[in-house]
């Protein structure tokens, strides 16, 4: 059920992942981004397991590219990840806190405080301009909210960055309602939400799966720069193995495709 | 961007749907407004009918008849009380003032009034106010009349004009005074009470025409025709003004026991009181209505927010991957139906104010019936705040629903 792939990762790479790890001063201890054993999961109590992860392990500023046809248990390992779900049996440690300890409130609020997440397909609120989109992304949380005024003097201004980092710098765009836009320009503003604050970890749930071939590769490139930059983790989860390459580490959690 | 601002958003990016909702809730608190104010007024307006007036004597009955006969113009007296019964209340030291009124005929529907020249003097109406005339002035000769505002509008009547009167209440009379006739000597402002349906004549006309004494033959012109000493027949009712309102209930008491004749005098307050009492039913039932509408209201806003809720699953899922609460999307939907409330009571009420404003010289000049547009009573500041607690039931029904969804369907997006 579980197989970690070779390792991709590079001396160059372990170096990036330490600096980032010692960057962040608020957990001193190198706690991984995320810390998994002998973790199971089922939505309810008579029906089978669709997670067992014995081992599962995030570090802080990695890019990990995983793996996994659909039923792999992808989207219970993500909920579970993001507080969302709470495992069966296991430990589950995020940035080092036990994720499954805290109670529900204080879960959503280490959610927008830690992580940025891209879905596959419409990202963004209909009834909101593009820039609002991106600003929603710190309006659950001060701390992202701190982190993206340190960064560009506001938070709208930082919004404005980042989407020009993603390409999208087009005047007046910004005040368009985001069901305008293509699906590639939805799918940046999404990243920009994700990466606004730069939360500790960067979630992307087969974000690349509506796009075409050249676009999902330009797409990709982007999200690694721009996570690179804020120092995120990336944990980016698609079935398109040929997106692999550019990532730290990948890992299946497929057991027929391992085989 | 709070959940207030997040829930504003929303409502404006489905303004369509969200302005017919706020229109349905504006249009249920016209109504229950309407309602309410219509009702206050009616109320006043009754309570305003008769004022200043301490006592009303008649023949021994129902107190509730006499009022209704005397004040209203509804029903006849069975008895009348004797003249002598009159000068003899009249000379009682409490009393400052008599009028007597005589009742029993009619002028092509309207009810004539035989009375004397302290009608006008001493009828107050709407807590104190006198008898305008909107034209000429009291009557002077015993073959002048007086009309109120409604009978002069109905019947386009001017001063100068002639009319004949009719035996009896009745709209369509065999019997009629035809010889004689009488001028129009003035019009009374509208004064929204039976006073505007009511045609005045002096006692000594109506009884010249009943003992037919021939127009312009022998008739005496000047104030001993209907002064203080004139003799006359019974008359139906007498309104009656103390020196000193203390002894009201004393000689309220000593004309219940007369013992010449069998008469009954009445507080006529305390006995509008008692009349209105026996009305509100029907006010009761206009609330009853009023509250029906805002229900409805209710209804729509809730469906109004549960029809859009499936296809919104996906947009709770990413606020709750954003790191919204269960709590926070609780409050998303039920901010959103506060505002479709509240958006609704504003508009209502400026709706209304907006109406009474347009109809108010209307219905004044009319009618003389005035809808104060401003400010609204206590009693509906209360109904408003239950409006409002009715969109907040309203919209919890779609707020714990989707609170369910988003405990249940988390990050995961059903498309």
């Amino acid at each position: 059920m579980w197989r970690e792939l070779e390792p991709m990762t590079t001396a160059v790479d372990t170096d990036r992942r330490m600096v980032a790890r010692s960057a962040d001063g608020d957990v001193p201890t190198a706690s991984p981004a995320v810390l998994i054993e002998g973790l199971r999961f089922r939505w309810r109590r008579e029906q089978p397991w669709v997670l067992d992860l014995p081992h599962f392990e995030l570090a802080r500023g990695e890019r990990l590219f995983l793996a996994g046809s659909s039923g792999s248990g992808k989207t219970s390992l993500l909920s579970m990840i993001t507080g969302i779900a709470r495992p069966a049996c296991g430990t589950l440690r995020v940035l080092g806190t036990p994720l499954d300890t805290l109670r529900g409130a204080a879960r959503d609020r280490f959610r927008a405080d830690h992580f940025g997440i891209v879905f596959q397909l419409f990202n963004l609120l209909p009834y909101l301009s593009v820039l609002d989109n991106v600003l929603l992304g710190c309006r659950f949380s001060p701390s992202r909210t701190a982190a993206a005024t340190a960064r560009g003097g506001s938070p709208a201004a930082e919004a404005t960055r980042l989407l020009a980092r993603l390409g999208l710098a087009e005047p007046g765009l910004h005040r368009r309602p985001a069901t305008e836009l293509s699906v590639g320009q939805q799918q940046r503003v999404a990243a920009a939400r994700a990466l606004i604050g730069s939360p500790p970890i960067v979630i992307a749930d087969e974000p690349t799966s509506a796009l075409d071939g050249a676009r999902r590769l330009e797409f990709l490139a982007l999200l690694l720069e721009e996570v690179g930059q804020a120092g995120s983790a990336l944990l980016f989860v698609s079935h398109d193995r040929a997106l692999a390459r550019d990532f730290d580490r990948e890992v299946c959690l497929d057991g027929a495709e391992s085989a | 961007m709070n959940i207030p601002s997040l829930a504003w958003h929303s409502l404006w990016h489905r303004r369509a749907t969200a302005g017919l909702v706020v229109l349905s809730i504006a249009l249920s608190v016209v109504l229950l407004l309407g309602v309410e104010r219509i009702r206050a007024q009616a109320r006043a307006s009754f309570a305003g009918t008769l004022s200043g007036t301490d006592l009303i004597v008649g023949a021994r009955g129902s107190a509730v008849n006499l009022l209704l006969y005397s004040v209203f113009r509804i029903g006849d007296a069975t008895n009348g009380v004797s003249w002598a019964s009159h000068l003899a209340l009249r000379q009682r030291p409490e009393v400052a003032w008599t009028v007597p009124l005589s009742l029993g005929d009619s002028h092509r529907g309207f009810p004539v009034l035989g009375t004397d020249r302290g009608y006008f003097e001493h009828y107050r109406h709407a807590g104190g106010q006198r008898l305008e005339f909107a034209a000429g002035g009291v009557f002077d000769d015993r073959f002048e009349a007086v009309l109120g505002a409604e009978v002069a509008r109905r019947l386009g009547y001017r001063p100068g004009d002639r009319l004949t009167l009719a035996h009896g209440a009745g709209r369509v009379s065999f019997m009629r005074h035809a010889d004689k006739p009488f001028v129009v000597r003035g019009i009374l402002a509208p004064t929204a009470t039976p006073v505007d349906r009511t045609v005045h004549v002096s006692l000594a006309g109506l009884e010249a025409v009943h003992e037919g004494w021939p127009a312009g033959r022998g008739a005496r012109h000047g104030p001993e025709a209907h002064g203080e000493h004139a003799k006359h027949a019974a008359v139906t009712a007498i309104l009656v003004g103390l020196r000193e309102q203390v002894q009201v209930l004393h000689l309220q008491r000593a004309i219940n026991e007369f013992e010449h004749e069998a008469l009954l005098a009445i507080l006529p307050s305390l006995t509008m009181q008692q009349l209105w009492d026996l009305l509100a039913v029907g006010e009761n039932l206009l609330l009853a209505v009023g509250v029906l509408v805002v229900v409805c209201g209710g209804l729509a806003t809730a469906t109004a927010l549960l029809t859009g809720l499936n296809e919104r699953r996906r947009e709770m899922a990413i606020l709750r991957a954003l790191g919204a609460s269960p709590r926070a999307i609780f409050g998303l939907v039920l901010g959103e139906a506060l505002l479709l409330t509240v958006g609704g009571m504003l508009v209502g009420v400026l709706l209304l104010q907006a109406l009474l404003l347009g109809a108010l010289p209307l219905l004044a000049d009319r009618v003389g019936f005035a809808i104060p547009a401003w400010p609204p009573s206590p009693r509906e500041a209360w109904l408003l705040v239950g409006v409002c607690g009715a969109g907040l039931c309203a919209g919890l029904v779609p707020a714990v629903r989707v609170y369910r969804q988003s405990l249940a369907d988390g990050m995961t997006i059903r498309l």
